[in-house]
């Protein structure tokens, strides 16, 4: 603190007079993080909050597109849902898939992971061209098994016919149960090289002396991977399997493309009922559809969230 | 005796699951080109062996180009993607700063916060959410789009983005401002070049989240010429008659190219950006 008196004295008080209040404040590294801050919390503040509270509204309506004057019904939508039948096969669709898929999913991306830390020609080639299923948008990858499983054309039914292990077409996605695992095949072949690459990632930080050194004690590979190179990206791989579990209890478009839910309703997720009812204009069903996935989010967000890290 | 052990044992950590590797993921994609450039007689052949091709034909890529909308799908996508990149990479970048660089009370939570937006799924907010694109008179235009897709991208490119930036240390800048410069000044010439990697990587995962978008993208933007790549591909090309997988498959591959190259390109910085600063050590 600079004495009063001293301003009376006449001597300038540098730092006050050339520097304006703002940017005075601008100093202050809090100001300056929560106006950094600022314009991306306005985004998500209109564009994921509002809607969020607004779905919730929506969902306690009876809303319908197009129309005005509704009227709020509370928990009415929520209700007719649990005595939906289409909507409990979504419920055990959605953890058929979601865990189901993820064991597979962990352990291919696994041994893709140990396959691809190792030294070899052309190792970069690999990693990109195996990286695809994961790149390429799900909508057009999904086309490709649309057309694998097509029960005229589908390679598959052609060579097991050829092979005489089957008489007649495989009807891939006709019958409800090979309509999800034939889902559950592709949502795997995507889902691998994400954890793939992730836990490649966690593999570089491998100490590699520890490994040599157990090598030199007589560790053999089995005991080495879960002594030293296990604790190291374990905590990646969990990670990944809870992000994984996420995405796939939440998604669309595979589903999308390749039954749009059927046949006859019984390979719905909750992404594509919510969707299909908006299609028969009745918005607060459909945004009650959505909301039910909140508590299962909410559950994996918090376990997720105690491994992550947010301070430094 | 060593030797050939040596190689059994190469042969079954590395070249056995490669292989397998290889054929498992990479198939559908062979599957698409090949039927992409098959002709439509070939198709329906049983006699010929399906995996390979007896003759080459373009007509299913020219077919795309003089028949469909698909150029101008492309273009759309091309629009929604680069602008939605460019809005969620500018505040991602002051965000992932102020929660990488400044202690400020409430910073931890709102790292917490903005990774909970990054869990939140396009299928739990499309619904309201097309009623705010609509009421806002955005509904089948590229702002529909634009401003609805950094709702996942803001999370995830900030996320990153402030790991890359606590991996800078603090005395390059602190030495910047002893120096004379100031705080903004540090941060501009000092740390953003340093963040480059991290910057570009947080752009291509944008630019690719962008480009795959479905959900949003049939909802807010699905009508008409408006389309993008994916959506139109789905929607306008799949048609009652057993002769349009060619054309499909063709537009298939081609929806591919842009984020396939971009990735290429910058595979190491995925795998590194990815997990920065995301994990417990």
């Amino acid at each position: 603190m600079i004495p009063a008196s001293t301003e009376r004295a006449g001597i300038p008080l540098v730092p006050d007079r050339k520097e304006p209040f703002l940017v005075r404040l601008l100093r202050r590294e809090s100001t300056l993080a929560w106006l950094f801050l600022a314009p991306g919390l306005l985004i998500l503040a209109i564009f994921m909050a509002y809607p969020f509270a607004y779905g919730i509204y929506i969902s306690l309506t009876d809303a319908l597109v197009g129309f005005s004057g509704t009227k709020v019904i509370w928990f009415e939508n929520y209700q007719r849902l649990l005595d939906d039948p289409i909507f409990r096969k979504t419920v055990r669709n959605t953890f058929v898939y979601g865990f189901g898929t993820v064991p597979f999913k962990l352990v291919l991306g696994l041994s893709l992971a140990l396959v691809l830390n190792q030294q070899f020609r052309f190792s970069r080639m690999f990693r990109a061209f195996l990286l695809l299923p994961w790149i390429v948008p799900t909508a057009i990858s999904s086309l490709a098994f649309l057309m694998l499983y097509n029960g005229v054309l589908s390679p598959f039914s052609l060579v097991l016919k050829d092979w005489g292990i089957i008489e007649k077409n495989i009807n891939f996605l006709g019958t409800p149960v090979n309509a999800i695992i034939s889902l559950c095949v592709a949502n795997i072949w995507r889902g691998i090289p994400f954890f793939g690459i992730s836990i490649l990632a966690g593999l570089q930080a491998v100490p590699d002396d520890l490994n040599e050194a157990a090598a030199l004690d007589g560790a053999n590979t089995w005991q080495r991977f879960w002594v030293v190179t296990w604790p190291v990206i374990q905590n990646i791989t969990l990670i990944s399997t809870l992000f994984s579990i996420i995405w796939t209890f939440a998604d669309f478009q595979l589903i999308y493309v390749l039954t749009k839910g059927g046949p006859a309703n019984s390979t719905h997720v909750f992404g594509t009922y919510s969707y299909q009812t908006l299609g028969y204009t009745d918005l607060g069903t459909a945004a009650a559809i959505s909301l039910y996935m909140f508590p299962f989010l909410a559950v994996l967000a918090v376990v997720l969230l105690r491994f992550i890290r947010t301070d430094d | 005796m060593v030797g050939s052990n040596a190689r059994r044992s190469r042969w079954l950590a590395l070249y056995l699951p490669l292989t397998f590797f290889m054929v498992f993921l990479l198939f559908p994609f062979y599957w698409m080109l090949v039927v992409s450039l098959k002709p439509n007689t070939e198709l329906l052949d049983t006699s010929v062996n399906p995996f390979l091709l007896a003759s080459i034909t373009l007509d299913h890529y020219s077919y795309l180009f003089t028949d469909t909308d698909f150029v101008r799908y492309t273009i759309n996508t091309f629009v929604v993607t680069v602008g939605s990149t460019i809005l969620s990479l500018s505040v991602s970048i002051l965000i992932g700063y102020a929660l990488g660089r400044f202690r400020f009370k409430g910073g931890s939570f709102m790292g917490a916060l903005i990774f909970l937006c990054y869990l939140v799924p396009p299928t739990l907010l499309f619904i309201p959410l097309s009623q705010v694109v609509s009421n806002l008179g955005l509904y089948n235009s590229y702002w529909a789009l634009i401003l609805t897709y950094p709702t996942f991208l803001i999370p995830f490119a900030s996320w990153l983005l402030m790991g890359y930036f606590r991996t800078i240390a603090r005395d390059l800048e602190d030495a910047a401002k002893v120096d004379g410069a100031s705080r903004l000044q540090a941060m501009w010439h000092i740390v953003l070049p340093l963040a480059m990697p991290g910057m570009l990587s947080a752009g291509i995962f944008c630019f690719t989240l962008g480009w795959n978008e479905f959900l949003y993208a049939l909802v807010f933007m699905g009508s008409g010429e408006m389309k993008t790549v994916p959506v139109g591909v789905v929607t306008d090309l799949i048609r009652a008659d057993v002769y349009f997988w060619g054309s499909l498959m063709a537009a298939g591959i081609l929806g591919s190219v842009p984020v396939a190259v971009a990735y290429s390109f910058f595979v190491d910085n995925y795998i590194s950006g990815m997990t920065a600063g995301a994990t417990k050590g």
